[in-house]
């Protein structure tokens, strides 16, 4: 089939559309059925806030017509009046800034050294065979369950509740760490030597650079943990934090608190992601 | 300066790569090695480099190297090895920054360079921006930046295309008239090894023993002037592979 013989077809089809020696020409005429579609993230940005509004007002029109009972879940205005309370007072900045305090000295701690123990578990063997196992016998306790320890060695103020996010930030990024660096193309590592680099350019250049993607995604996990430790070590012998304020609003069964505490975490998380996502995307630019 | 395999066996477990190999490249001399997949090429250019310990024999050096000469053997490999995370001008100046060369030096050797290399308006952009070949260039530019006494370059070509593939030689060819590199460039394409090689040396299959050596005096800019030679020369050389290529090819082995 000629492409001519189409067009000629095509174009004549109206003119003698009742014809009946043109009109199976005609009907053999029809797009190839597409199967291409589905499968491809398109970003909107606009559904889940929306989505969020929309869930907030039908939770307010449930509380307000008492489908939602007031004692199993505050109305959001009543949450939003809480947390209107803790500006008002001021009280916002004090719990704000001891939560944050802990989180950034702890994680931050914990990265670096989580960085340090992982680059030197992937590039000496020696302690690679000792410390490994170590690490993965390590990871999975939950850090809360050490926190009594932690108290003991630590003391029942700031070392404590710092030194459970620290670990509970450290493993994941070790593992984070080697694991990326493992998988840093040994191409360029030989590229590297071929050229005569000195051992420590070859680890600047080439190596970190190279496990950066892992490492940044271990912050996504390591940070997420960070938070939920937080809000646990806060919950035993702290007077400020976010903590502190929902084991109180608990205790108190001011449930409109507590929901205005949570959501102060989520707002907290989300921020944090959204650090991270930035750092991503000025790092790794080269990925265009 | 001349670089000299002296009886060089190698083996991997009891599999015997390389069989008494020996062979030198001059100083300006292009040595072409060609032979089928798996004979062991790319061991010996590791050899050769001392990337690699030879079980037997010795890779030499005769004479010095150029005083400026950064690194004298320096690689080119097949799949480009650049980083990702640098820039065309920054892969150049990786290899610089551990000489302790001044800045402003260091600049004028990646300008020239990237000038040979005809990458000049490239300078800033990242390696997933550009084509196979031009990675290539990148890597040669790279290469010819330290001044290298001799270029061991590893199938530099075979993951291109062949119309890119012939740009490059050409482009290889002009860069040995200006610079006049010596190199041993190791392909399994003869149409390479024919319009590349000053000398030719084609390796057996696996153990790898020289089969033969062609040497080819036609100046390596008139060679696409004369096809009839060359293509008699590829077509010889095809006649004495052809039959070790396919015995090669029906092994059971890990190719590298
Ligand atoms: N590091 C290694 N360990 C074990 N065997 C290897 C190694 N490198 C290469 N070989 C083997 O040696 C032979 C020659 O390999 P190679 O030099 O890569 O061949 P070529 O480059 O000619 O294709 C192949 O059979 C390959 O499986
Ligand atoms: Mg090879």
């Amino acid at each position: 089939m000629s492409l001519d013989a189409t067009q000629e077809t095509a174009s004549r089809t109206p003119a003698d559309a009742k014809g009946a020696d043109r009109a199976p020409a005609r009907e053999r005429l029809r797009p190839v059925p597409f199967r291409g579609g589905g499968f491809v993230h398109t970003r909107h940005r606009l559904i889940a806030p929306l989505l969020f509004v929309l869930l907030l007002i039908l939770w307010e029109i449930g509380s307000q017509t008492g489908f939602i009972s007031n004692i199993a879940l505050p109305a959001p205005s009543e949450a939003a009046a809480a947390l209107g309370d803790l500006f008002e007072t001021g009280m916002i900045w004090k719990h704000l800034s001891a939560s944050l305090y802990r989180l950034v000295i702890g994680w931050s701690l914990g990265s670096l050294l989580g960085i340090a123990v992982g680059l030197a578990i992937a590039l000496f063997s020696l302690v690679r065979a000792g410390v490994a196992p170590f690490v993965s016998a390590l990871f999975p306790i939950p850090k809360i369950a050490l926190l009594p320890l932690f108290i003991i060695w630590f003391g029942i103020g700031e070392g404590s509740k710092v030194a459970t996010i620290l670990f509970g930030a450290f493993f994941p990024t070790v593992i984070a760490t080697y694991g990326g660096v493992d998988n840093v193309d040994r191409n360029l590592i030989r590229m590297g030597q071929s050229f005569g680099l000195s051992w420590l350019s070859i680890v600047r250049k080439i190596i970190i650079p190279g496990a950066l993607p892992a490492i940044l995604s271990g912050f996504r996990i390591s940070a997420s943990i960070a938070i939920i430790l937080l809000v646990a070590a806060e919950m035993i012998g702290a007077e400020y934090g976010i903590g502190a304020y929902i084991l109180m609003a608990g205790a108190l069964f001011a449930t409109d608190q507590l929901i205005a505490g949570v959501a102060l975490l989520s707002v907290l998380g989300l921020t944090v992601a959204w650090l991270i996502g930035r750092a991503e995307r000025l790092l790794l630019r080269w990925r265009g | 300066m001349e670089l000299i395999l002296d009886h060089v066996s190698h083996s991997y477990g009891d599999v015997t790569v390389l069989d008494d190999i020996s062979l030198s490249v001059g100083s300006r001399e292009i040595v072409c090695i060609v032979g089928p997949s798996g004979c062991g090429k790319s061991t010996l250019l590791r050899i050769l480099g001392g990337l690699e310990k030879p079980d037997g024999g010795a890779a030499l050096i005769a004479g010095d190297p150029p005083s400026d000469s950064l690194n004298p053997l320096t690689y080119v490999f097949q799949d480009f090895a650049l980083l990702p995370w640098r820039t065309v001008e920054g892969n150049v100046s990786l290899v610089l920054e551990d000489h302790g060369i001044d800045r402003a030096r260091k600049r004028e050797i990646i300008a020239d360079v990237l000038a040979r290399t005809k990458l000049t308006e490239f300078a800033h952009a990242w390696p997933r921006q550009l084509s196979g070949g031009m990675k290539q260039r990148v890597a040669i530019a790279r290469a010819l930046s330290v001044n290298p006494a001799a270029m061991l370059m590893d199938e530099p070509l075979s993951a291109l295309d062949s119309q890119t593939r012939d740009l490059l030689m050409d482009d290889l060819v002009d860069l040995w008239g200006q610079v006049g590199f010596s190199a041993c460039y190791i392909t399994h394409n003869l149409a390479e090894a024919v319009r590349l090689g000053h000398r030719i040396v084609m390796l057996s299959r696996r153990p790898g023993r020289i089969r033969e050596i062609v040497e080819i005096d036609i100046p390596l800019a008139e060679r696409a002037n004369h096809p009839e030679e060359t293509a008699a020369i590829q077509r010889r050389l095809w006649e004495a592979m052809r039959d070790e290529a396919r015995a090669a090819d029906r092994e059971l082995s890990n190719v590298a």
